[in-house]
């Protein structure tokens, strides 16, 4: 199923905390980040990829329109799922992860806006986010090509006889072993190998400088 | 459920790539094509007809083998967004880390090259190469002027740059708090507790196993094996080696602990205990050998790594070790070795010198390595040729140094690695193939089996990495379970300025290797490639600590701890590990 990228402004994040004081030996667990798309109409979400940075458990929010004349609502479709296993040590704390629709609590069609919750009860870290965001859709069905007419109505076959009688080969047989040798160099040319031949030097000579720093 | 199915397809997907490549493919391509002989084989049911004469014939088990070897050595697949450098390590400081010292042994080598006056590389004359070549098995009578050369680093810099790792998100406060690290290393990674040691064994093995049910038939071509692994049995054969229902219903941390390297636990036969003396043989011994063998005929990976979790007997080790590395000699090996033995001839390295210098300071001072030293330059100065090893950087968060023909600085098409291999022999380098001597003698094979213990275990000890493996893992795991199971050795040892790690870190860079007697090395050994982990390097670091706990608090300065481990050549592994895990319960 392909998917296609849409175009998200990710608002800055907010920190969550109790009262105005904010002392020195406490951070903020919890922070928000919005992410709106002012182009876009609301879509159905496909998948969220990101990079974690030290977040230990993530919930999102979605704001959706049920029907045409309702106005759109919030709704939790994902809620403290575990990037780091153990909140005090470094695993998944700098994974990849990408999530689909199938994960998520309520269906996903017409989205408009997205909340992403980051927890971090660990008071370890200094601080934690998600970047490299990216929201995806899914992509159009493959088109419906219209063929062109040739292909679909296609010529009646001339007469071969002319050709016999010539003392040329049969065309059918040459057609079919023209087609045996091209599965077999595509055969060929699809299955390259990733080994190594083994040459460390460059057409013999191996003098070099000193080694590089770059 | 989509998810796992999509990344079981990749993973097979990314087997079958590696595989293709391999001369697996080209052999049961070959059979398959002279299978269409045999009567048996009918063209109405070619498929299941050649999988049918694969399953007789033997060569299912060594696709099979072939499989769990790629499975026990690649990492997964991963996320499509998450670039190479990832892979090779996902915590991006200790990529940096790792740059900035590979940096500085680059910049010593260099300095080491244009102070001495040597090139890094040169092509040896005609006459010289003559000499060589007559003088190849006897290259330690050779004695060449190395006093101006000198290592290029030894463990103990690299346990500085170790020390002096730091997370940069990481609150590294100068108050003391819970948060605060007592030992020497100062990054929070995770690292395993002695209930889930246990674990270790059996999940690890149920892991893979899983994984290769999961496996249904495969789409491409005939000769991809489909269905079952009859490994299930024989796995149970082996854990039910032990009496294991007594201790079952007693309290659940005794339960836990039970989960521990469960193969090594104290009711299940050991070689390293159940062998020696007093034991008499029937009640283990000539058991474990018979089942040995049974193993070593069936030639299946697996159930030879799960049978050595309880070691090998010292005549199949060989080859028990070569099957679990999927290590068989054909021709093309015993060629390809050939073909690097003509690389060493033809170029004369830098790093050559490096080789040599190390093994005599190392290998050839040590009472049971010094008759190996002739081998060891055959198989240390191929391995610094041998491009094939560069493939394991895709996982190893080190990088191999580049460099550019003369004249050609910075154009691409003469960028070449130094050494072929990509890897620069440090302090201590030899030992990892001394213990190998005992085992194999004809070079080749030698050869491979200590590249595969390089690109499988060894390069993990000194590189900087997240991995559980990984030497920072190690050193933490060390240092977590002294300061838990022995928190008054552990204070002792930290005010009288003797952190323990200072001392056990030599240890666990060398794989113990040097440090303990090779019988009992070789049972250790055993267990690493049982378990496929370095883990249990921690653990017995920590376990003889526990040993000689009594001595080392009456210690009082650096000096004296360490002269009280210095000799470990007395020590026997198993017990040792088996008293640690299992007895030590607080």
């Amino acid at each position: 199923m392909s998917r296609v990228l849409v175009p998200c402004h990710v608002k800055g994040s907010v920190a969550l905390q109790v009262g105005d004081v904010r002392t020195s030996q406490g951070r903020p667990g919890v922070l928000v980040i919005d992410v709106t798309f002012p182009s876009v109409a609301p879509f159905e979400l496909q998948e969220i990829t990101f990079k974690n940075y030290y977040t230990a458990f993530l919930s999102i929010r979605v704001r959706q329109y049920t029907s045409a004349h309702t106005p759109a609502k919030w709704v939790t479709c994902l809620r403290d799922y575990c990037l780091m296993p153990d909140p005090h040590s470094e695993e998944g704390a700098q994974e990849y992860v990408s999530l689909f629709k199938h994960q998520m609590l309520c269906d996903m069609a017409r989205i408009s806006e997205l909340r992403l919750i980051l927890r971090q009860p660990s008071p370890l870290w200094l601080s934690f986010t998600v970047e490299e965001l990216q929201i995806y859709q899914q992509g159009p069905k493959s088109p419906s090509v219209t063929f062109p007419k040739w292909l679909s109505h296609p010529v009646p076959c001339e007469q071969p006889a002319l050709l016999r009688e010539q003392g040329l080969p049969d065309p059918s047989r040459v057609s079919s072993e023209v087609q045996q040798m091209w599965a077999l160099t595509e055969m060929i040319r699809a299955s390259h190998t990733s080994a190594r031949i083994g040459r460390f030097d460059v057409d013999g000579c191996y003098d070099l400088n000193l080694l590089s720093y770059t | 459920m989509l998810q796992e199915e999509s990344d079981l397809s990749l993973i097979i997907a990314q087997i079958v790539q590696k595989l293709k490549g391999s001369n697996l493919y080209s052999q049961l391509e070959r059979q398959a094509w002279a299978s269409l002989q045999r009567p048996e084989i009918k063209l109405e049911s070619l498929k299941e007809d050649i999988k049918e004469f694969f399953k007789i014939s033997g060569w299912e088990k060594k696709l099979q083998n072939a499989v769990y070897s790629e499975l026990s050595v690649f990492p997964l697949p991963s996320h499509p967004a998450a670039p190479p450098e990832h892979l090779k390590e996902p915590l991006v400081y200790m990529r940096k880390a790792q740059g900035s010292w590979e940096k500085r042994i680059l910049k010593s080598l260099n300095s080491m090259c244009t102070e001495l006056s040597i090139p890094l590389a040169r092509k040896r004359p005609v006459g010289e190469q003559k000499e060589l070549l007559n003088k190849w098995n006897e290259m330690g009578t050779d004695e060449p002027d190395l006093s101006l050369f000198r290592p290029v680093y030894a463990p103990k810099d690299f346990l500085e740059v170790l020390i002096n790792l730091r997370n940069p998100n990481y609150e590294n406060g100068d108050s003391l708090s819970f948060r605060t690290h007592l030992g020497l290393i100062q990054v929070p990674l995770k690292v395993k507790d002695i209930p889930e040691l246990g674990a270790l064994g059996r999940s690890a093995s149920n892991k893979v196993i899983n994984k290769k049910q999961n496996m249904g038939p495969r789409k491409q071509d005939p000769n991809q094996r489909e269905g079952e692994f009859p490994r299930n049995d024989s796995k149970e054969k082996f854990q039910d080696k032990g009496c294991t229902t007594g201790l079952k219903h007693n309290n659940p941390r005794l339960e836990q602990e039970k989960e521990c390297f469960v193969e090594l636990g104290l009711n299940i036969g050991q070689l390293g205990i159940d062998d020696s003396t007093q034991v008499p043989p029937e009640l283990f011994e000539n058991e474990h050998v018979r089942i040995g063998q049974k193993v070593l005929a069936e030639q299946d990976s697996a159930a030879a790594q799960q049978y050595i979790r309880q070691g090998s007997p010292t005549a199949l080790r060989a080859e028990l070790w070569a099957l679990i590395l999927n290590i068989s000699s054909q021709p093309e090996d015993v060629l390809y070795y050939e073909q690097l033995k003509t690389n060493v001839i033809q170029h004369d390295l830098l790093v050559d010198s490096l080789i040599y210098k190390d093994v005599k300071l190392t290998a050839s001072n040590d009472d049971y390595y010094f008759v190996f030293e002739d081998y060891l330059y055959q198989v240390l100065l191929c391995f610094s040729r041998d491009t094939s090893v560069l493939s394991h950087f895709a996982f190893n968060s080190a990088s191999p140094p580049k460099s550019y023909i003369r004249g050609k600085l910075g154009l691409e098409e003469y960028a070449v690695f130094y050494p072929p291999n990509g890897v620069i022999p440090f302090h201590g380098f030899s030992m990892y193939v001394a213990p190998l001597c005992f085992l194999y003698h004809e070079p080749s094979k030698l050869y491979q089996i200590f590249r595969e213990m390089y690109v499988r275990f060894f390069f993990r000890l000194h590189s900087i990495s997240s991995h559980p493996s990984g030497i920072v893992s190690l050193c933490l795991l060390f240092e977590t379970l002294l300061q838990t199971y022995l928190p008054q050795l552990f204070y002792h040892l930290r005010e009288i300025g003797a952190q323990p790690l200072r001392i056990s870190f030599k240890w666990m860079v060398r794989a113990f290797s040097g440090y303990l007697a090779t019988d009992q090395l070789l049972l250790l050994w055993d267990r690493i490639l049982g378990y496929n982990s370095l883990e249990i390097l921690a653990v017995l670091a920590a376990a003889v600590f526990a040993f000689r706990a009594v001595n080392l608090m009456e210690v009082t300065s650096l000096a004296a701890a360490e002269a009280v481990l210095a000799d470990l050549s007395t020590l026997k592994v198993m017990p040792l590990l088996q008293i640690f895990l299992f007895a030590t319960v607080t």
